[in-house]
């Protein structure tokens, strides 16, 4: 059974790229284009992984990843972070709320495919 | 006549209403509500000037000198309109150094001298006692009047039946419950105070009905008593004020300036002008509201006289008793009994007050020093409570100066008339004025000067008044009147030197004042003053120039604290001590545990203190008895003045530059402040700056990656790709050249191409522009140009690059679905005014103001390409650049509405803030 994704991002043309790279690597891949939907989402959809994008409307991305982890049900989902803004502040207080990995804007592709294959293939806590 | 029980019923209620008075305001005082702290009340209570002698004196002064009883009230209305400001400069003075009596006051100025203090206190015994008994006088021969119907008792009855006698006792009575129940003597007294306002109001009610009664109830008005009283020769010359000779101002001026002085410096009147006095303020009423009573009383005074002498003929009766024999021969005994009141109130009010005013003075000036000389009392070292023997002293001294009254009436009795007394008194205590007076404005004068003046002035009084009063009652030889003591001829006391042509009062009211002045000036010029008279006359004269808490301290020596707390104790009681010392340590702000340091400021409290019970003649002594001092010369204090002053220019200074290096300080701190919040500003851009460039690039690199690396790829899928690779990067350029753009209109580095401009042509040049985007997004455009709209001087590219930005806003957030956006123009005197609205959801609540920031994009999605977040800034920019404006139109819940209005003429701003 293939690996459920969620792609939390507000930048269309982003989560064009992103779903291509996924759905080639054979995951399950859904779609998320704010933050509200993006919670919805992992609650309905109960995806393996998110990647989620920090700056988003409505709920960002840090808003998110706490409220995941504030919720046992989903608690377990892997969360692998996006920031285009690139400042230590904003990496640290992701980690610090709960985040699996982050990884900056713009990224190689063949790095986050390796992060996301490593992340999945590690057991949670 | 009345029945005499009724008389002596009626009097005893009344003064019985007295003390109930008194008492109700004592009571007010304790609960905080003071009755007498009101303007009109101490104006009332100066007006105990008003005595017995006003009330019966008067209208046989006018009897028999016509308008000549007008000067001595002319000088207190003189004194209170040109010299309130003496008298507050002497509150003042009391106040900070809490002066008892006229006594202490000048005893103090001139380096707190016992002597002096005991000169005042003799010179002020010996002038009112015979005043005192002029009011037990004027009250038993009123009340011989009323229950005999004779005009004045000629034989003194033995003294076990005489009303007098009782009367006496009756008011050391009252003064000692009113007047020496604390030993304070700076804490008011507050029932007295009432009780005299109270009697001046009955008095001049008395009055003011007797003389109503007299002019229209017995005769047909003023007018009526002036023709009859013109109709006879005698009476109509008394009408005209130079009274059968030549008119003689010296007389008028001495009368005046005796009254004037008399004003100030009576013991009674100080009492209640100074020391009872509860708000510097109050005097400027007073002022003139005091005149106003003394103008009130005397206003029937004229015309009971005439009417008197009119109606009982010349000589038919006593013209003193005229306000009583004229409504009792017209059977008015109400009217007489209440006119008797009357009397008894101006009697009664001036017996309590001099006698309270006299008493703290011979208790603080003649007692306490010679007990503490003589050790009666144990020396002031001892362990002590000197409280109740003080008091006891101060009760004693009451009945004492009571009974002098009384024995001086006894003795004086009917030899001389009331307003001759009255006029003898006053030159006694006229005495004090220039040492008073000048006390004040000259720092020059000394103790030796004072004390020279006061006997000169005194000496000469004896001589030329009250020995020829004496010898004229007939109880020495009058030779000497004639002949000149020794035989010697300018030595005549009633025309010293030779001088003649003056009355006997006049004459030697000027010759005493004149031989005082004289003295005080010489004894002054003589030696210089020490430094306690030195630093003493600064205190006084410069009393407006310092604060309380500024006034430098002339001590210098050792004390112990302990010691002066015992003395405290002795002589104000323990529980008075401990709140003092409690006050104290809270003003210096020492906690009440710690010991408080004997410095000269404690000390200086502490006398200060003990001034308030025992005069600071005696407060000297007690606390130069308990501590080592040091005498200061006048350099001593000259210098310790100057320390003092230099002490407070140099606090001015270092408060002043306190005050500067706050003020710098602060304004560090706010441009401190707008530097962190500049510089968060910037963080914040360069943070949204990074994440706006990021954005299109991590689309560019993925996409590129993915088809860089897959080669497989369907053409479709490829041509998509490579289609979001060019709008990416064409989203970066564009936002490369907003923000150069930005920065080029921050920094003002912009070139305006300025030329006239149809504004219709450009908004319909932005609309074909936008439309295929609209269209493409299943919008549709409406366009809503007024038909005349105005040339613009203005940049076109600008203003087309200010509305396509506000279209493609609009185009961007209008609904996926019947997406509708509108352009509307038109025109005004001034410019034009351009609106653009879409039917979208509007701008989210709270966002109105933020969008107008760089890089801030309202929290929504973004449905159709990606904005930079810096149109609307820029947009703003341009409009307000040239003179115009733009703004958010109140949102109505149907869509967005962004409008700018745009000048005709464009005033360029060239430093506009972004």
């Amino acid at each position: 059974m293939s690996h459920k994704i969620l792609i939390a991002d507000d930048e269309p043309n982003i989560v064009v790229s992103l779903e291509y790279l996924l759905q080639r690597e054979g995951y399950e891949v859904s779609v998320a284009v704010d933050g509200e939907a993006a919670l919805a989402a992992i609650e309905s959809g109960r995806p393996d992984l998110v990647l989620l994008d920090v700056m988003m409307p409505i709920k960002s991305g840090f808003e998110v990843c706490s409220s995941v982890r504030a919720n046992p049900a989903i608690a377990h989902t892997r969360i692998l972070m996006l920031t285009a803004k690139g400042r230590d502040t904003d990496l640290a207080k992701g980690m610090a709320l709960g985040a699996d990995d982050y990884l900056t804007k713009p990224f190689a592709t063949r790095e986050l495919v390796d992060r996301v294959a490593q992340m999945l293939a590690s057991k949670r806590p | 006549m009345l029945p005499a029980p009724l008389v002596i019923g009626t009097s005893l209620a009344y003064l019985l209403l007295l003390v109930g008075v008194a008492y109700w305001a004592d009571r007010r005082a304790v609960q905080n509500r003071s009755v007498i702290a009101r303007p009109w009340v101490y104006a009332l209570s100066m007006a105990v000037y008003c005595t017995a002698w006003t009330f019966f004196g008067s209208v046989e002064r006018a009897a028999t000198g016509g308008v000549w009883f007008l000067p001595i009230y002319l000088g207190p209305t003189l004194a209170m309109v040109l010299g309130w400001v003496v008298v507050r400069k002497m509150i003042r003075i009391a106040k900070t150094h809490r002066i008892t009596s006229i006594a202490d006051f000048i005893a103090s100025r001139y380096g707190k001298s016992q002597a002096l203090a005991a000169l005042v206190t003799l010179v002020a015994v010996i002038g009112l006692v015979p005043y005192i008994a002029l009011q037990l006088k004027a009250v038993s021969s009123g009340y011989a009047l009323l229950t005999s119907g004779a005009a004045a008792t000629l034989e003194h009855p033995h003294w076990t039946r005489d009303s007098a006698f009782y009367v006496a006792i009756a008011l050391a009575g009252f003064g000692i419950v009113f007047g020496a129940r604390h030993l304070d003597t700076t804490e008011r007294h507050e029932g007295m105070v009432a009780a005299i306002a109270f009697e001046s109001l009955v008095k001049l009610v008395a009055f003011l009905s007797v003389g109503v009664f007299v002019v229209y109830g017995m005769f047909n008005g003023l007018g009526d008593i002036f023709s009859r009283a013109r109709a006879h020769p005698e009476l109509a010359a008394l009408l005209r004020p130079e009274q059968g000779g030549s008119f003689s101002w010296a007389q008028w001026l001495g009368l005046m300036v005796l009254a004037m002085c008399a004003a100030l410096v009576l013991p009674r009147q100080f009492q209640v002008m100074v020391v009872e006095n509860v708000h510097e303020d109050h005097v400027r009423r007073a002022a003139w509201l005091f005149p106003l009573y003394l103008l009130l009383i005397n206003l029937f005074v004229l015309p009971i006289a005439l009417g008197g002498l009119l109606y009982f003929g010349e000589g038919g009766q006593n013209a003193e008793q005229f306000v009583l024999s004229l409504p009792l021969a017209a059977g008015q005994e109400a009217l007489a009994l209440l006119v008797f009141v009357g009397g008894l109130s101006a009697a009664t009010g001036m017996v309590v007050v001099e006698t309270v005013a006299i008493s703290t003075m011979v208790s603080n000036e003649l007692a306490l020093p010679l007990l503490l000389r003589f050790r009666w009392l144990g020396s002031a070292r001892q362990p002590r409570d000197f409280t109740a023997p003080l008091l006891l002293i101060r009760r004693a001294a009451i009945v004492g100066v009571l009974l002098l009254g009384y024995v001086y009436f006894q003795l004086a009795g009917d030899t001389y008339a009331l307003a001759s007394i009255g006029l003898i008194s006053f030159a006694a205590v006229a005495q004090l004025a220039p040492v008073l007076l000048a006390g004040m404005y000259w720092r020059g004068g000394t103790r030796v000067g004072a004390l020279a003046g006061l006997m000169a002035g005194f000496s000469v009084w004896v001589y030329t008044l009250m020995l020829p009063s004496i010898a004229k009652s007939g109880w020495m030889d009058a030779s000497f009147i004639r002949d000149g003591a020794w035989g010697i001829a300018w030595l005549r006391p009633e025309a010293l030197l030779g001088l003649t042509g003056l009355d006997n009062l006049t004459h030697s009211l000027f010759w005493s004042l004149l031989a005082n002045g004289t003295a005080y000036l010489a004894g002054s010029l003589w030696r210089a003053p020490s430094g306690r008279e030195a630093s003493q006359a600064l205190l006084f004269v410069d009393v407006f120039q310092r604060g309380a808490a500024q006034t430098p301290v002339f001590w210098r020596g050792r004390a112990d604290a302990a010691q002066l707390r015992h003395l405290c104790e002795r002589f104000l009681g323990a529980d008075k001590a401990d709140a003092l010392w409690r006050a104290y340590a809270q003003q210096t702000g020492v906690a009440p545990s710690q010991r408080l340091q004997a410095d000269a400021r404690l000390v200086q409290f502490v006398e200060a203190q003990l001034a308030g019970a025992v005069g600071s003649a005696s407060a000297r002594v007690l606390v130069a008895s308990v501590s080592d001092e040091e005498s200061l010369s006048q350099r001593d204090v000259l210098a310790m003045l100057d320390e003092a002053s230099q002490l407070r220019s140099y606090s001015r200074a270092l408060e002043a530059k306190s005050q500067s290096l706050e003020r710098a300080t602060s304004e560090l701190r706010s441009a401190n402040q707008q530097l962190k919040s500049l510089d968060r500003l910037k963080d914040d851009f360069m943070s949204s700056m990074t994440h706006e460039l990021r954005t299109p690039l991590t689309s560019i690199r993925a996409l590129a990656e993915i088809l860089q690396g897959d080669i497989d790829i369907d053409t479709a899928q490829r041509q998509r790709f490579v289609d979001i690779i060019v709008q990416e990067t064409e989203r970066l350029s564009r936002l490369v050249n907003q923000v150069l753009d930005m920065a080029r209109m921050e920094g003002g580095h912009v070139e305006w191409a300025m030329q006239d401009v149809d504004v219709r042509t450009v908004l319909e040049n932005a609309a074909a522009t936008t439309l295929p985007v609209i269209l493409a997004r299943g919008g549709q455009l409406q366009l809503d140009l007024a038909d005349h709209l105005p040339v613009l001087r203005a940049d076109p590219d600008r203003l087309l690059q200010v509305v396509l930005n506000l279209l493609s806003n609009a185009a961007k957030f209008m609904p996926a679905q019947g997406g509708r956006v509108r352009m509307l123009a038109k025109g005004d005197t001034g410019g034009v005014t351009v609106c653009v609205q879409d039917n979208g959801a509007g701008v989210p609540e709270g966002h109105e103001s933020l969008i107008f920031e760089r890089f801030h994009q309202a929290g929504m999605p973004r449905p159709g390409g990606q904005g930079s977040g810096l149109g609307l800034p820029i947009s703003r920019h341009i409009v307000e650049y040239f003179g115009g404006r733009l703004w958010l139109h109140e949102q109505t819940g149907q869509g967005t509405r962004f409008c700018f209005w745009w000048p005709l003429q464009a005033v360029q701003q060239g430093d506009t803030e972004p």
